[in-house]
């Protein structure tokens, strides 16, 4: 697949039978922009068991620095299935607002 | 030297994907396809051919074997009929989007309700955007050299595209007749393996049948199309090619007794022999008349039509198949359309006739004709002529 974006892509930069031939380039997709409700984190609570991080559907959640695990929101599609299954109520899930 | 015998068609037809050496077939029984398919088992069952039969448990399933077996590289041969052919109808699309080479031979028949397992071309018109090159064969050695050539074609790494190779059901799938089946050198040598650019292979994988967001969507069919749209000249390349190595002739667009002809009649399939002695019959009686063949109907031949049809002043087109509600036959919608814009061109009259099953006879054709000729003089009130119907 050439390095050009599909926005940038014509007919002719397309492989045969749309056949991607390089690995991981679905990661260029930010599957996240239709999510219409977000989780939102009360970080004291958290005892850091990563059961959200088990439960994601997405594979989207990651420790950050001080350890406590958070969700990407390019990739968060707002189930909430991290905050139905969160033992301390650490995770609360809020509207996207335009 | 190949040698002549009486065969079945199906039989025939069976034998010719033997020759190719196909790796696998994927198949579920249909009349009046059922005959390809048993010998094709039989074949493998003998160890007559070095090939994987898949005995599915439908056609989408068939079709679905079909992609994945075409997608790592191996030969692939399918067959189906009618509601066979509708049931797999939306895996045919996912065969051409991904440029899989696989062929199938359609024995073409009646689409239910009322059931009819007898043939017409309901099935073809059904499927005819699907994105395959389709190819209508006449009798049984056309049905041997086409299923021979589909397989050059469609894996000519140009094309890389699916192939129908349609026959009628019964009419031709069930008859027995003489035929020159080649040897198995000459197949070898006109046929040479299958090089699937991108197979898909665990030491370089790769991803198929992907997801195209609005973005590149069509992006991804205009390059399908014009890949379908150029497949034309290889097309005529490989049959050009057939007839070095085979010495018979195949043209998208054929002709009988046409050169000088004021009337055509177009046919696809079987029922062009049974035409073509009806033009003998009114050439006899002085009238000038000649018939064109529709070989290739995907992609479609504009300019060989255009060219055959130029110095006619009737062209009467013969459809098996009943666009409900429509403007005519599904042919002949798309002749018309095809010669709309042209300067000269024939008045044009669209018979619907020979559906599921129903034989024209050469006395059937020769009204067809002369009623066709008297339509283009005075006119019709009708979209389409309907033929033989009782009132």
């Amino acid at each position: 697949m050439p390095k050009k974006t599909e926005a940038e892509m014509t007919w002719k930069d397309i492989e045969v039978g749309c056949i991607v031939t390089e690995p991981g380039n679905a990661a260029q997709y930010k599957t996240g922009a239709w999510r219409s409700q977000r989780p939102t984190y009360t970080f004291s609570r958290c005892i850091k068991c990563g059961i959200c991080q088990m439960y994601c559907p997405e594979g989207c959640i990651t420790q950050n620095k001080e350890g406590f695990f958070e969700a990407n929101l390019d990739y968060c599609k707002g189930c909430g299935i991290c905050a139905k299954e969160c033992p301390t109520r650490v995770i609360n899930m809020v509207e996207e607002e335009e | 030297m190949a040698k002549r015998k009486g065969i079945e068609v199906s039989i025939a037809l069976s034998d010719a994907v033997k020759l190719t050496n196909a790796d696998v077939i994927a198949a579920y029984p249909i009349t009046p396809q059922t005959h390809i398919v048993e010998h094709l088992a039989e074949l493998v069952a003998n160890g007559e051919l070095d090939a994987a039969f898949i005995p599915v448990e439908s056609e989408h399933s068939a079709m679905s074997a079909c992609l994945g077996s075409s997608a790592t590289g191996a030969r692939t041969f399918t067959a189906t009929a009618g509601q066979g052919l509708e049931l797999m109808h939306e895996v045919l699309y996912v065969a051409s989007s991904m440029r899989l080479p696989i062929v199938m031979a359609v024995a073409n028949r009646a689409l239910s309700g009322p059931l009819s397992v007898w043939g017409d071309h309901s099935d073809v018109m059904a499927v005819r955007d699907t994105g395959w090159i389709q190819i209508f064969v006449e009798n049984g050695q056309e049905a041997i050299d086409h299923t021979i050539c589909a397989f050059r074609i469609a894996e000519d790494n140009r094309v890389l595209l699916p192939v129908m190779v349609h026959l009628d059901g019964f009419h031709l799938t069930h008859m027995i007749e003489p035929v020159t089946l080649p040897e198995e050198e000459d197949v070898s040598r006109f046929l040479p393996p299958n090089r699937y650019p991108l197979p898909l292979d665990p030491v370089k994988p790769v991803a198929m049948g992907d997801f195209a967001p609005p973005v590149i969507y069509t992006e991804a069919k205009w390059a399908q199309e014009i890949n379908l749209r150029n497949s034309k000249s290889i097309i005529l390349e490989v049959w050009r090619e057939f007839e070095k190595a085979f010495g018979r002739k195949y043209l998208p667009v054929e002709h009988y007794r046409s050169e000088d002809a004021k009337t055509l009649i177009m046919t696809m399939g079987s029922f062009s022999e049974t035409a073509s002695l009806a033009v003998d019959s009114l050439r006899q009686k002085g009238e000038s008349v000649g018939q064109i063949k529709l070989r290739l109907w995907r992609p479609f031949p504009f300019k060989e039509l255009r060219d055959a049809v130029k110095n006619a002043d009737t062209l009467v087109i013969l459809d098996r198949a009943l666009s409900y509600g429509g403007p005519g036959g599904p042919v002949c919608t798309e002749i018309r359309a095809a010669l709309y814009n042209e300067a000269k061109k024939p008045k044009i009259v669209s018979f619907v006739g020979g559906m599921g099953g129903r034989d024209i006879s050469v006395a059937g054709f020769e009204q067809i004709i002369t009623q066709g000729m008297e339509i283009a003089r005075k006119g019709s009130p009708n979209e389409y002529e309907i033929f033989g119907v009782r009132e």
